[in-house]
């Protein structure tokens, strides 16, 4: 297995090139209104308190189009029950689902075109709210209300065009609490916030150059001045797939500086997925392979696994699958920690909600004792180029765990499976569901197409700033570096750089060194920033004096001006 | 394909511009309008929206709306209609389970979009309902029979004695339990009506429907149907039910008594109560029907049923209001209306200047009777000089029965007689529980959010 180091660094071209790797990005960020997109709730910041639950299941339904979502039925199979915790201040009957959408959030509204205008795309001329479907329960509703505001939009990516293929105005999802066997439990408070989404085409061609889509998609957003700020207001799923590979969708990352190595050990494991269906290719593998099938309960009780055995001693049940000369294919190492045994693991805790890791245990797996192992492969007449996967648990439960184990061998003979992912700490991912696709979008009849008139686009356009390549071009004219306008752009900090601008005598690079590292470094001290406003920065560095201070000289003045109003 | 299938919903200048450029629905399209370029399928227009826009469907599932009038460009890519369908499979029979059929009158169970309209189609062939809820079949043998397909709103005299007719017709051929797909809105209505076309079933006559439409994954339709056809095969309880959400959580069903139920909440799941009373059992998957009372009538297995299906349709409801002027009640009496009910204040009162004009009404032989708008408590027109003055005015209380229930009874009372004192008698003698004896205590129970005993027991027990 390569290293991350076998790519000298996540902008080596040349190597990614050579996997073909493709990557683009859907960056969800909150916008900054006061109420929710669909009801008359206010944003308030996230608590764990909540004054009541509901339970609900979810079922699939028809697409428009007459078609169920894989995504949907793999939902279905895992049976969970949802629990909803609801916090009066937060939540009303609409959230909880047991009353229709109200009107549209005008502001969302006006918000996200702001955006929208930013990232120059086609607009529509009539929004038509759509159902998305979720039955991971994240929306008591099971879908999410979503819509298209602009298509075929583009952004420059240090100077090369990328494609922003739409941008989409849509209500958050719960924050999920806790999801053990059965049971999904979702704190209902971030539910209905008024999101906008932005889907660019997969033009990044290395693991660097997506975090890079991400920072100006960012800095785009900040520059709008719409958005909500600060972590858990920003989530990006990123896309990879490589040649010969497969879309996997790699869900909700809140940090950019996650992205590169998520990418490239995504990539990676997509490559060591198409070597090991050659693999499998030259052992002549058929989906036939992994028919046999038998109980093993009584062998796993006396194996004194720590989790298999428990499940049996609480009346569960063990079953083994036979995989016909599969031997060595389960330890097949798909990252620096996870083998082709811990997809299969991880569909069996997703889809059959055996989630006591680890939930199976497999003939590759050296750390189970061989003496066992002669009794399991005997009872299922396995023989030693056969590998054996044993899971145990609920009846239910083992039956769809013998038919997860068998689609994911499945999968493996046609190469990569089109998947969710999430991250990993290690920068690798574990399955999360099936990728959905198109079927899974249904029109909500609940309300009528919003039409958008000329005025809405004025008042859009009247309250959007110079497009992020003009005010970077005139920072840049202002001697800023690349790092200093990030910085300025890290935060809402720029919009106290150019209103302070006219108003001081300062070099510019001062001022913005001022405003951002230095703001920030005294904040973590423990100095009261909030009160480091334009007029405190015209007072200080208005004068003649100001033109030839130095960057020391001017933060001593600021730190003394902060720490004296403060006292 | 006709021309108007090929522009399906258009009107006006979208229906131009499609003509102009030589395209239309289910056409995969490459568009130019003023505000740059679109890709995806033409679809058709719901006809209740504007006439100015063209719908595309995105590659992506998403719908997007262009004007007509600045579409500069459209290129045809071929065509790709949907093929909506829901998937049917054959349900299966087992000679040892009981015979349900299930009435449809246009409640949405299982559904699929109608593009003219934009609204839900229901399904309802056992293979369909099966498709979407197999479960079904672990319960019962099914047979559907499509009586109507309307809104609830739009039941009248002539579906509640079809539905009651064949109710009755279906009971007699030998099936052991009846299931009735209904709109919300006015379930408790035909309920009601039911209780008095169909007397002394032998087998449980069910109403069910959804409070959320069956297109989405959160709808209470399926696990409404479930409680209500396991209610209808297997429970002891011969009686006309509303099978609906206890609470709002995907928990239990309340069988609730058709006369003494009503929707209180215009979009909840957990809308229908039972009012004045409790219901009759709890219904679920895990502990099946679970009686909450025992004076319900038994599953018999004699195969009679008295069908007495009449109505009267010149009845009305006076919801009365402070102030309310005398020519409401004179104008029902003047367009030959036999039936008032009305909805009174408190104990069951009416302003003074409406006194001439109900005595107008009694002198032109209409009945009228007199129901609280409190819904909960019964009538007494004694407490007040108002309610004793209106009872001489040939105002007649009736106890506890809710305002809906006795427009229904009224309207089938009229059915058989006019005579004042026949009239009387029937209205006041309860044939399923309009009028009770007794409220019990916890027959009145609205629970006070904010209550601190009240906001423990939500946190206690799911709502």
């Amino acid at each position: 297995m390569r290293g991350p180091d076998s790519a000298n660094s996540f902008d080596d071209l040349e190597f990614y090139a050579g996997l073909g790797l493709q990557c683009g990005l859907e960056v969800h960020r909150q916008l900054a209104t006061e109420r929710k997109l669909f009801c008359a709730c206010p944003v308030r910041p996230y608590s764990p308190l909540y004054d009541a639950e509901i339970l609900r299941h979810m079922r699939p339904t028809l697409s428009e189009l007459g078609e169920y979502d894989p995504t949907a039925l793999m939902e279905f199979k895992t049976r969970k029950q949802i629990i909803y915790r609801l916090n009066r201040e937060t939540v009303c009957t609409y959230e909880m689902d047991d009353a229709p959408p109200f009107g549209l959030n005008r502001d969302a509204l006006e918000r996200a075109l702001v955006v929208a205008i930013l990232l120059n795309l086609n607009l529509v001329d009539e929004l038509h709210v759509a159902r998305k479907q979720y039955l991971d329960g994240s929306i008591p509703t099971g879908f999410q209300r979503t819509c298209i505001l602009g298509v075929g939009g583009r952004i420059a990516v240090n100077g090369r065009p990328v494609i922003v293929r739409q941008l989409g105005l849509e209500e958050e999802a719960c924050r999920e609490v806790s999801d053990v066997g059965h049971t999904r439990t979702f704190m209902t408070d971030r539910l209905s916030i008024p999101l906008i989404e932005v889907v660019t085409e997969s033009q990044a061609r290395t693991p660097a150059e997506a975090a890079e889509f991400a920072r100006v998609i960012r800095r785009l957003c900040h520059l709008s001045g719409v958005v909500r700020t600060g972590l858990g207001t920003v989530r990006q799923d990123v896309n990879v797939s490589i040649h010969g590979g497969a879309r996997v969708e790699i869900k909700g990352v809140p940090r950019i500086r996650q992205i590169p190595p998520l990418v490239h050990f995504e990539a990676l494991r997509q490559k060591a997925l198409l070597d090991l269906r050659e693999v499998a290719k030259a052992r002549g593998l058929g989906p036939d392979a992994f028919e046999a099938e038998v109980d093993v309960t009584p062998e796993v009780r006396r194996l004194d696994h720590p989790v298999l055995s428990q499940a049996v001693a609480e009346g569960g049940r063990a079953r083994a699958v036979v995989l016909r000369r599969c031997a060595g294919l389960l330890a097949f190492p798909l990252g620096p920690t996870r083998t082709f045994a811990s997809e299969v693991s991880d569909r069996v805790r997703v889809v059959a909600c055996l989630d006591r890791l680890p939930n199976l245990v497999h003939t590759d797996d050296p750390s189970a004792g061989e003496a066992c192992w002669r009794e399991v492969r005997e009872r299922a007449g396995a023989c030693m180029e056969d590998a054996v996967v044993v899971v145990a648990g609920p009846r239910q439960d083992v039956t769809t765990a013998v038919e997860e184990v068998r689609i994911r061998m499945r999968e493996a003979l046609a190469g990569v499976p089109r998947e969710t992912r999430r991250a990993l700490p290690s920068g690798e991912t574990a399955f999360e569901r099936v990728l959905p696709g198109p079927d899974r979008m249904y029109p909500d009849t609940d309300l009528p197409p919003v039409v958008l008139h000329d005025e809405d686009f004025e008042r859009a356009r009247a309250r959007a700033p110079a497009p992020l390549e003009d005010v970077e071009a005139r920072w840049r004219g202002l001697g800023l570096s690349r790092a200093q306008m990030d910085a300025l752009l890290f935060t809402d900090r720029f919009r106290l750089f150019d209103l302070a601008l006219p108003r001081v005598r300062l070099r510019p690079t001062i001022l913005a060194y001022l405003v951002t590292d230095y703001l920030t470094g005294l904040g973590r001290a423990g100095v009261e920033v909030g009160r480091a406003d334009v007029d405190l920065f015209a007072r200080l560095y208005g004068g003649e004096r100001a033109i030839t201070m130095s960057q020391q000289e001017a933060a001593a003045r600021l730190r003394e001006a902060l720490t004296e109003r403060t006292r | 394909m006709s021309g108007d299938d090929r522009l399906k919903g258009y009107r006006g200048p979208a229906r131009e511009t499609l003509e102009r450029f030589g395209v239309g629905v289910w056409e995969d399209v490459w568009l130019r309008s003023r505000k740059g370029e679109f890709r995806g399928l033409i679809l058709p227009r719901n006809e209740t929206a504007d006439d100015r826009h063209v719908v595309l469907k995105l590659e992506t599932g998403y719908n997007v709306g262009i004007a007509a009038d600045s579409i500069l460009e459209v290129v045809s890519k071929g065509r790709r209609e949907a093929h909506y369908h829901i998937p049917e499979r054959e349900f299966p029979t087992d000679p040892a389970k009981p015979r349900v059929t299930l009435f449809g009158t246009g409640g949405t169970i299982a559904s699929r979009l109608d593009y003219r309209t934009g609204a839900v189609i229901p399904a309802f062939s056992p293979g369909e309902l099966y498709g979407s809820v197999p479960e079904l079949a672990d319960l019962c043998n099914l047979r559907t029979e499509k009586l109507y397909a309307v809104f609830s709103e739009n039941m009248g005299p002539e579906q509640w004695i079809g539905l009651a007719t064949a109710v009755a017709r279906e009971i007699e051929s030998g099936v052991d339990g009846i299931v009735i797909g209904h709109g919300t809105d006015t379930m408790h209505h035909t309920a009601a009506v039911l209780s008095f076309m169909v007397q002394d079933p032998p087998v449980p006559i069910v109403m069910v429907g959804s409070q959320r439409s069956s297109d989405r994954p959160s709808s209470d339709a399926a696990l409404n149907l479930i409680h209500a056809a396991l209610t209808a095969a297997r429970s002891d309880i011969a009686e006309v039910l509303v099978c609906m959400f206890g609470p709002t959580s995907d928990r239990y069903g309340l069988l609730h008594r058709g006369t003494r139920v009503r929707k209180m909440h215009s979009s909840s799941r957990s809308t229908f109560r039972t009012i004045g009373d409790i219901p009759v059992a709890l219904v679920s998957r895990e502990e099946g029907v679970r009686p909450l009372r025992r004076d319900y009538r038994r599953r018999r297995d004699d195969r009679r049923v008295r069908l007495d299906a009449v109505f009267d349709d010149r009845v009305g409801i006076v919801y009365y209001y402070p102030g309310m002027k005398p020519d409401v009640v004179d104008a029902l009496v003047e367009r030959g209306y036999r039936g008032i009910v009305i909805a009174g204040t408190g104990l069951g009162h009416v302003n003074k200047p409406l006194y001439p004009a109900l005595r107008r009404a009694a002198r032109a032989g209409v009945h009228v009777f007199m129901t609280v708008q409190t819904l909960w408590g019964y009538v007494q027109m004694y407490v007040y000089d108002t309610g004793r003055d209106l009872m001489d005015l040939g105002v007649v209380p009736a106890a506890n029965m809710l305002p809906e229930v006795a427009y229904m009874k009224l309207g089938w009372v009229l059915g058989h007689t006019e005579d004042r004192d026949e009239v009387r008698r029937l209205m006041l003698t309860p044939i399923a529980h309009e009028i009770t004896p007794r409220e019990p205590p916890d027959g009145y129970l609205v629970l006070q959010g904010g209550l601190p005993e009240v906001e423990r027991f939500l946190k206690k027990h799911r709502m």
